[in-house]
């Protein structure tokens, strides 16, 4: 059910490239007159959106007492990378039409496209390691450690929406709130844990453990 | 001898009950989030109402200027489709949709500043100063996109003498249309309004400046700078301003729009030039509506002939 759902924008940007706007639409919400333009746009909102919910479940699991929502915390994760790659594909397929030298050109002097291309191949070691078989090869405090790079992969996604608009912020704005709002989160249960930890062993063990 | 024994299905493989029980729910909100995203589409227009605003209506006796590109047009859907007016939206599609609205009857365009004979024209009076051309330019955008309009209007400057600059006279200050009530989402414009914009005099003066009033074989549509805008072919396309209401002749640079929003991206010049990137991108390219490959920009979008003469021994890296 959530895999269906997850494929669904992903339905709706094909329906809309075959259809021309649904059926008895009028195509303003199509494709449009830039196409290239218009699937960057759309794979670049699910993937911010895809990565704001995989990083919504930890807090979901423990403000709505459901802890069994972890089950699609790596399909979310994975969906993320997923459209991050669609994102990066049109970049390299159809916008730069794998002129290489361009793109490299870019990636250095653009800071939008740094950032962006930093946030995606922060994704990659993430999904490489996302199989049982390669938590269980880590140990699950090294995988753990390694999996908050998804902190920073959030960060830079946000940055990368915000450097790119030209003046209209508000949505890269309200990624960056709800990206705030959910490593604040983080920040806040990880100071009452250390309090806890701190009255029942020593300091320098409880933080030895957080690094 | 190692016998492989053949799997047999376990336990482990019986779809649990509850995955099995709920296959009808699955399909269920497939079909449900397929009438959602219907729906979600559908939304916006049932609740517009019938649309108010000023409608384009055919022009006729305007003549086909001889110099017009022989490139292909672009398709008037495109055209009206894919702007940037962000007093309407600052989203490509929303002009269309917001502008619908939008009543540009009775028009008042006040020409002043620093000439002989200050006064205002009524849109009828604009479209009976001069004859009507319809030119074909090429218009590039900033962003790097560009289109092939069939423009409809007269050289800026026929206007201008009329109202007879003094001496004094070095630039022009443009002026559009700006009311919250007419344009409900400019306030999430991020840009000052109402929107401004400035040439040289000789800018202006130079003829392939056009007062533009139609665009195809029409009145310009209200997306696309209705009922009177600029059309400035060899800058890029925000120099262009949009339903205009003000024009002043004045002696020192006026501000514009975007360069007091961003001036290292916006320049009070903005000639288009492959050579001087925007800090963001590139400007040696651009994707021309309708075509797969980036084209090469030309340098002053190809009118270098007409209009380099202006700029000889400026820094076009300095003042760009």
């Amino acid at each position: 059910m959530v895999f269906a759902l997850c494929c669904v924008p992903l339905g709706v940007l094909l329906w809309d490239a075959f259809h021309n706007g649904l059926a008895g639409f009028p195509n303003n919400m199509d494709f449009g007159a830039n196409p290239i333009e218009f699937i960057t746009h759309r794979t670049g909102d699910w993937t911010i959106r895809f990565i704001v919910l995989t990083l919504a479940i930890t807090p979901l699991r423990q403000i709505l007492r459901q802890p069994q929502l972890i089950r699609f915390r790596r399909m979310l994760g994975l969906f993320a990378f997923f459209y991050a790659c669609l994102h990066f594909a049109t970049w390299i397929g159809l916008d730069k039409y794998f002129d290489w030298s361009e793109m490299w050109k870019d990636v250095v002097k653009r800071r939008f496209i740094t950032v962006g291309f930093a946030a995606f191949v922060l994704m990659i070691p993430l999904a490489l390691t996302s199989t049982a078989g390669m938590i269980r090869l880590l140990g699950g405090k090294r995988w753990r450690a390694l999996h908050r790079l998804i902190y920073l992969t959030a960060i830079l996604g946000v940055i990368h929406y915000y450097w790119l608009v030209k003046s209209d912020e508000r949505k890269p704005l309200l990624y960056g709130a709800l990206v705030a709002v959910l490593l604040c989160w983080r920040l806040v249960v990880w100071f009452k844990d250390r309090g806890k930890h701190a009255s029942a062993r020593p300091i320098t063990s409880a933080a030895a453990e957080i690094i | 001898m190692l016998i492989k024994k053949t799997p047999e299905l376990t336990y482990a493989d019986v779809t649990p009950k509850g995955i099995y029980m709920g296959r009808r729910n699955f399909l269920l909100g497939i079909a449900a989030t397929y009438g959602a995203v219907a729906a979600y589409k559908k939304l916006p227009r049932l609740f517009a109402g019938p649309a108010v605003g000023s409608n384009p209506v055919k022009l006729t006796g305007f003549t086909k200027w001889p110099y017009s590109t022989t490139e292909k047009e672009t398709p008037i859907q495109d055209v009206t489709h894919y702007n940037n007016y962000y007093e309407f939206g600052t989203g490509k599609t929303d002009p269309a949709e917001n502008a619908k609205n939008f009543v540009t009857q009775p028009w008042t365009l006040s020409v002043d500043g620093e000439c002989k004979k200050p006064r205002k024209f009524s849109m009828d009076e604009i479209m009976k100063l001069a004859p009507l051309e319809q030119r074909i330019y090429r218009h590039r955008c900033v962003e790097a996109w560009s289109i092939v309009v069939p423009w409809i209007g007269y050289s800026l400057g026929t206007l201008l003498k009329l109202v007879e600059p003094t001496p004094k006279a070095r630039y022009v200050a443009f002026e559009t249309y700006y009311d919250t009530k007419q344009m409900p989402e400019s306030g999430s414009a991020g840009i000052r309004l109402p929107y401004v914009e400035g040439l040289r005099l000789d800018e202006a003066m130079n003829p392939l400046t056009l007062l533009t009033v139609g665009m195809y074989d029409e009145t310009l549509y209200n997306q696309d700078g209705a009922p009177v805008r600029l059309i400035v072919p060899w800058k890029y396309g925000f120099k262009s301003a949009k339903s205009l209401v003000k024009i002043r002749l004045v002696k020192d640079q006026p501000p514009t729009t975007w360069n007091i929003s961003n001036s290292d991206e916006y320049g009070f010049y903005s000639n288009v030039n492959p050579e001087v990137d925007h800090p963001r991108w590139s400007q040696a390219k651009e994707r021309r509506l309708g075509e797969f490959l980036r084209r090469p920009t030309l340098m002053f979008n190809g009118y270098g002939d007409q209009v380099a003469s202006m700029y000889v021994g400026m820094d076009l890296k300095k003042n760009f």
